[in-house]
């Protein structure tokens, strides 16, 4: 496979100590963030499809600039199974993924939110083979959402970062102690240069604080059991407390949020909603393509069109509730996805949206989109006709087509 | 109203466009403005045509796509005009910016332009060739395109190709790459 992540440039991330800017693609930004936060232990494989973040990291293991144990191992396996255990015995632990190396690890991602340990996990979004393909889609996450862990999703670098810093706060909360994903688009960000705006060191060492892990494998003091056994007479117990303490980390992710805008004057909650308070037509999108939707929505109002968006920003816990208020004024909404569920004829982020706005007595009307699948771009004139389509179904008064591909060859 | 300058390079996998594209940018960046620098995200093969792009604006924009209407577009491989269409897409009264010895009629003949569009020639590759003893056309080009768009400062991009490529190649190296950049600049034709 061709190695398009390993070329090396000179100019990333060492120039920009005293900045309060910097010029970054996502890879660079992320990579940024986990100097800053200087985690005890990371445990990676860097080949394909990893991410050049963890490779600009191990610089700055080999160069003195963090503390971090780095433990390069042989899979991907290998690595989410170094974390759980680093995790367990109380190091903050951080690991990168993409692709196939997250599918790699999947039987490890439920052990580590099963054993509740706080890792934090970087994932750059790329396509699952076959076809060969390691482009951006969202095969990756949006198939490990049910894997327990907490997952945020970022529109670009910036948000990358910002995610990244406040993931450590959320993942090692006592009242969460939750593995963390932050989620951004392989390549369309992962791999672009951007301004990316970042906080001086002192101030992430001070908002991140000091890991206290309430138990762990290395105090004696305190022995414990991890990985115990819980068969027919107590699984049922230890899932629905697993599944009500990520329900739960919905408030200390706002409250995170909270505190986070007051160190860098940048504001996130459970999802970013982009002029529709007196919307008619919405899209529901996540990560880079709500940018470019943005751009619609802007010009589209510009013309008198109301028009609006919601991006998903914490996809686990999903805040239906919150979503659903957002939307129900709405004529008509397209759900619109970067991965397809196969068989399912509706995809992940249109099942979530429409069960949350099961049982209202007036609900606006509904279309669903597969998009950009393998890296393929999405235009300015693409997310226009989704809204054109919008507008007619708000004038028909019905749905002839729930479900379809957007720029796709029949 | 946003206005974002939006620039298409044309090359071969190789001669350092997507290098190009993301000097550009952090350049652009490290002088106040937003902008972005990306490649096309092909397979990345060497000698195959490959394309990457620019955004610079005073302010912010989230086009996390690709450039289809160009207000500049740069060629770095002047054999790739016979076999694709580089003013696609080519918004009114752009520009070509070619990298070539040939004069600006010769090219402007060969493209068939429309009304309207600005042809500037540059010898990147000689100039690069006698700066660095290697064909890298992409940081003469650079000059080129400051020159052309002015939308960027030239001291600017010479500070921050200096301290970038300060920390990675010898002073020799640095020293040719500036020395092509300010020869781009000057000796554009158009």
């Amino acid at each position: 496979m061709t190695n398009l992540q390993t070329k090396k440039e000179p100019g990333s991330v060492k120039d920009i100590k005293s900045a309060r800017f910097a010029a970054m693609t996502g890879n660079n930004a992320i990579a940024e963030a986990m100097r800053q936060i200087n985690p005890d232990v990371v445990a990676a494989y860097p080949i394909t499809p990893q991410t050049e973040a963890v490779e600009e990291f191990a610089d700055f293991v080999a160069n003195g600039k963090v503390k971090t144990e780095y433990v390069a191992v042989e899979s991907e396996h290998s690595s989410m199974s170094a974390c759980i255990g680093a995790s367990a015995a109380g190091a903050r632990t951080i690991t990168t993924t993409s692709s196939a190396g997250f599918a790699l690890m999947w039987e490890m991602l439920p052990i580590a939110s099963g054993l509740r340990t706080p890792i934090v996990m970087y994932v750059a979004n790329r396509a699952f083979s076959a076809p060969l393909n390691i482009h951006c889609s969202h095969d990756d996450t949006m198939g490990g959402r049910d894997t327990g862990w907490i997952q945020l999703y970022s529109e670009n670098a910036q948000e990358g970062y910002d995610n990244m810093i406040q993931a450590i706060r959320i993942a090692e909360d006592q009242s969460v102690r939750l593995p963390v994903m932050v989620c951004l688009d392989g390549f369309i960000i992962s791999h672009s240069v951007e301004r990316v705006d970042l906080l001086d060191d002192e101030t992430v060492r001070k908002f991140i604080g000091e890991n206290k892990p309430p138990y762990h494998l290395l105090n004696v003091a305190k022995p414990i059991t991890i990985g115990a056994c819980a068969l027919q007479d107590y699984y049922t117990e230890h899932k629905r407390q697993h599944s009500e303490a990520l329900i739960n980390s919905k408030d200390k992710i706002l409250q995170v949020a909270d505190e986070f805008a007051k160190i860098s004057g940048r504001k996130y909650g459970l999802f970013e909603s982009y002029k529709l308070d007196d919307a008619e037509y919405g899209l529901v999108i996540i990560n880079s393509a709500a940018g470019v939707a943005k751009m619609v929505v802007d010009d589209l109002r510009g013309k008198g069109v109301k028009a609006g968006l919601l991006k998903p920003r914490v996809y686990r816990p999903f805040p239906g509730k919150e979503i659903r208020d957002a939307l129900k004024h709405l004529k008509a909404i397209a759900v619109m996805d970067r991965v397809d569920a196969f068989g399912a004829g509706r995809t992940p982020t249109f099942t979530e949206v429409a069960s949350a706005m099961y049982g209202l007595e007036k609900q606006p009307l509904m279309i669903n989109y597969v998009y950009g699948l393998g890296g393929r771009d999405i235009r300015l004139e693409d997310i226009n006709n989704v809204y054109e389509k919008l507008m007619d179904i708000a004038k028909k008064g019905k749905v002839d087509k729930v479900f379809d591909y957007l720029t796709v060859r029949e | 109203m946003l206005k974002v300058t939006e620039i298409r390079w044309h090359a071969r996998g190789g001669q350092g466009a997507m290098l190009g594209a993301r000097a550009l940018a952090r350049a652009a960046i490290s002088q106040g403005k937003y902008a972005q620098g990306m490649p096309e995200f092909g397979p990345e093969r060497m000698g195959a045509p490959m394309r990457a792009y620019n955004r610079i604006s005073d302010n912010k924009f989230s086009l996390y796509c690709a450039v289809v209407n160009p207000d500049v577009v740069v060629v770095l491989d002047p054999s790739l005009i016979s076999t694709i269409d580089v003013s696609e897409g080519l918004n009114k009264g752009g520009a070509i910016i070619i990298n070539t010895p040939k004069s600006v009629d010769e090219i402007r003949k060969q493209l068939k332009l429309a009304n309207g569009s600005k042809v500037y020639t540059i010898d990147a590759t000689g100039i690069s060739v006698a700066a660095l003893g290697r064909p890298m056309p992409n940081t003469p080009m650079l000059g080129a395109i400051v020159k052309v768009t002015d939308v960027i400062k030239l001291e600017g991009l010479l500070d921050d190709i200096k301290h970038s490529f300060g920390e990675k190649f010898s002073g020799k190296v640095v020293e040719g790459n500036l020395n092509s950049i300010k020869q781009g600049y000057e000796k554009l034709n158009g």
